[in-house]
């Protein structure tokens, strides 16, 4: 079974078509890229295959569910963490651990020594009581990601993991992420940093709602003989109709 | 640089309509509406004598621009009935043979009854209704040249001393309510947007309906808190009774609060920003509910599309219930009606607010 298949995914804003009849698939443990400029759809997509938007036409299975019909089933066997870390700031890190968990009914003695065991793998221990506030937003995010996974869900989405984090952080956090997809992760991550998509085993690059390219990193850039991913992605992109900054379109 | 701040402006048709409208808006409110001028107050004659005299002063109650007579009744034991209806606010009582009584001992008894449950409007009224009778009184001693008397007998209902806080009470609970829970949970709720955690959330296997009520409940229990402190202030301090049960008026509480709370999730599918939710349940619904639930302005006195707006603001209708409960001890029976209007805007208000709060989601 795929752990992600779609076909002719579509959705329309009005006369909007954000994403237009897309069609792939993410094997199991796969770490798929999805590329493209801001209002380029790879949020609405994203969005449709976690459940949180109805596809226009289409049709799709997420985690072996199908994406019209089943969006309860498929939102308890997926992770998603969004642009903006997603934690409580007013919570400590034990209690956002705590609440997420409660989420997906991880029955609470369980979860409660689960928590204790992220939080020393995390090397959080000491600082467990401490509000989310006062943590380096590295530290969030590494957060952000293992609380998204800890309902040891089949795939994870990540939208935009890694905006605004320096880039050491950022080595860091893809380390977290391929430790997960050997232990049979599929990560589903979308971004604009080029030199991210260098990380993915296969990449998407959509432009104006469609899939312009996909295939291994390796394979795009000897294709579109590239010395790295973000000349590939430019010379994709330089077709582009949709500014990349259509007003708040592609993202909510 | 003007030029490109006017553009701003014009192309903002919201705000565009906020500068010019407002002022209009409250020019209008205040200047017509929301005078403290008592207009037109309904009011009973219990007639008891039918003579000449008391029908000359009745024509005159009726011909001021000040009361309008809403029905002759025979008995007074009508009035309170008429009150707790809000049929009339006031009641001229005549006792038997007061032209006889006028004319053979020069003194006639006149009982004036309010429903002092609004103690301002009450003694408004009643002085105007004193006045009126005195003007007469003063016409008839330059006409006959002889010591005509009448007396003027005032007998406040449900609020003999004309407390203010008795009307202030239900008010400030009113005013309460809709501010915490409406502001509250938009704001809440639009916090979570702005975080990016509400998108989380609703990728999670939890219900959307679940997430909103589990927002809710948090100001719902501080809600109901602040009512209970405000009852005690009210009880203990303010020395305002409840007349009426402490378990109605708990019911007909929850049921506002529900109101405020579908409000406020109502208003939190429409605003994107935390300053924006606020500041719309803030002039949105705050002003009418201050304006137009009675508390402030009686709503007899405003123009009939005041009126009719009015009617529209559940306010309105749960300081009307809060009123009769607290003030004139009323049951059940007397409010199923203002009962019934704020359950159905309720249901009302929920509906449509989950509906929206899905679309905007989906």
């Amino acid at each position: 079974m795929k752990a992600i298949e779609v076909k002719d995914l579509t959705r329309k804003f009005g006369d909007f078509t954000a994403v237009d009849h897309i069609s792939f698939d993410v094997s199991k443990g796969e770490i798929f890229g999805f590329l493209g400029a801001n209002g380029a759809g790879k949020t609405t997509a994203m969005r449709m295959l976690c459940g949180l938007l109805k596809p226009s036409s289409g049709e799709g299975r997420v985690a072996g569910f199908d994406i019209n019909l089943q969006s309860e089933e498929i939102k308890k066997n997926i992770g998603y963490m969004s642009q903006k870390f997603s934690l409580y700031n007013d919570l400590t890190a034990r209690e956002n651990i705590l609440f997420y968990g409660g989420l997906y009914d991880i029955p609470y003695k369980e979860l409660k020594i689960k928590s204790e065991r992220l939080l020393d793998r995390l090397g959080l221990g000491p600082y467990a009581n401490k509000l989310l506030r006062d943590y380096p937003l590295g530290w969030k995010q590494k957060l952000a990601f293992s609380v998204a996974i800890q309902h040891q869900p089949m795939i994870v989405f990540l939208d935009e993991p890694t905006g605004g984090v320096d880039p050491i952080t950022r080595r860091q956090f893809w380390d977290m992420i391929y430790e997960s997809a050997e232990g049979g992760l599929t990560v589903f991550v979308t971004t604009h940093y080029m030199d991210e998509a260098e990380y993915c085993h296969r990449v998407c690059i959509m432009v104006d709602g469609r899939i312009a390219a996909m295939d291994t990193p390796q394979s795009l850039k000897k294709k579109y003989e590239s010395q790295n991913m973000d000349e590939v992605f430019r010379k994709l992109a330089r077709g582009a109709v949709r500014s990349p900054d259509v007003p708040g379109r592609g993202k909510r | 640089m003007t030029i490109k701040e006017f553009k701003h402006v014009l192309r903002d048709p919201r705000s565009l309509f906020f500068l010019l409208a407002q002022p209009v808006m409250l020019m209008l409110l205040f200047g017509f509406a929301l005078s403290n001028e008592v207009k037109e107050s309904r009011v009973a004659i219990i007639d008891q004598a039918r003579d000449e005299e008391t029908k000359k002063l009745t024509d005159r109650l009726d011909q001021s621009e000040y009361f309008d007579v809403m029905g002759h009744y025979a008995d007074p034991s009508v009035v309170p009935a008429l009150f707790e209806k809000g049929a009339a606010r006031l009641a001229i009582v005549f006792p038997p043979h007061f032209a006889n009584d006028l004319e053979h001992l020069n003194a006639g008894q006149i009982q004036v009854l309010a429903d002092a449950s609004d103690p301002n409007t009450a003694a408004i009224a009643t002085s105007y209704a004193s006045a009126i009778f005195g003007a007469y009184q003063d016409e008839l001693l330059g006409l006959m040249k002889l010591p005509y008397k009448i007396n003027i007998e005032t007998r406040m209902l449900y609020n003999p001393q004309l407390v203010s806080a008795f009307s202030f009470v239900p008010g400030v609970m009113t005013l309460i309510l809709t501010i915490l829970c409406t502001m509250m949970t938009s704001v809440a709720i639009v916090r979570e947007k702005e975080l990016g955690t509400l998108e989380v959330l609703l990728a999670s296997p939890m219900h959307p309906m679940q997430i909103v009520v589990s927002k809710a409940v948090p100001y719902l229990v501080l809600a109901m808190i602040d009512v209970a402190v405000i009852l005690l202030l009210a009880v203990y301090v303010l020395g305002v009774p409840i007349r009426g049960s402490l378990f109605l008026l708990m019911a007909e509480n929850t049921l506002y609060i529900s109101n405020t709370l579908a409000l406020g999730l109502l208003v939190s599918t429409i605003t994107e920003k935390q300053q924006v939710a606020m500041f719309v349940s803030l002039v949105g619904f705050m002003l009418p509910a201050l304006l137009f639930s009675g508390f402030m302005f009686p709503i007899e006195n405003m123009p009939w599309p005041l009126q009719w707006i009015s009617h529209a603001v559940p306010t309105r209708w749960y300081y009307r219930i809060v009123n009769a409960i607290m003030i004139k001890g009323l049951g059940l029976a007397s409010i199923w009606k203002e009962t019934l209007i704020l359950a159905v805007m309720t249901l009302g208000l929920l509906v449509l607010a989950v509906k929206k709060f899905k679309v905007r989601l989906l």
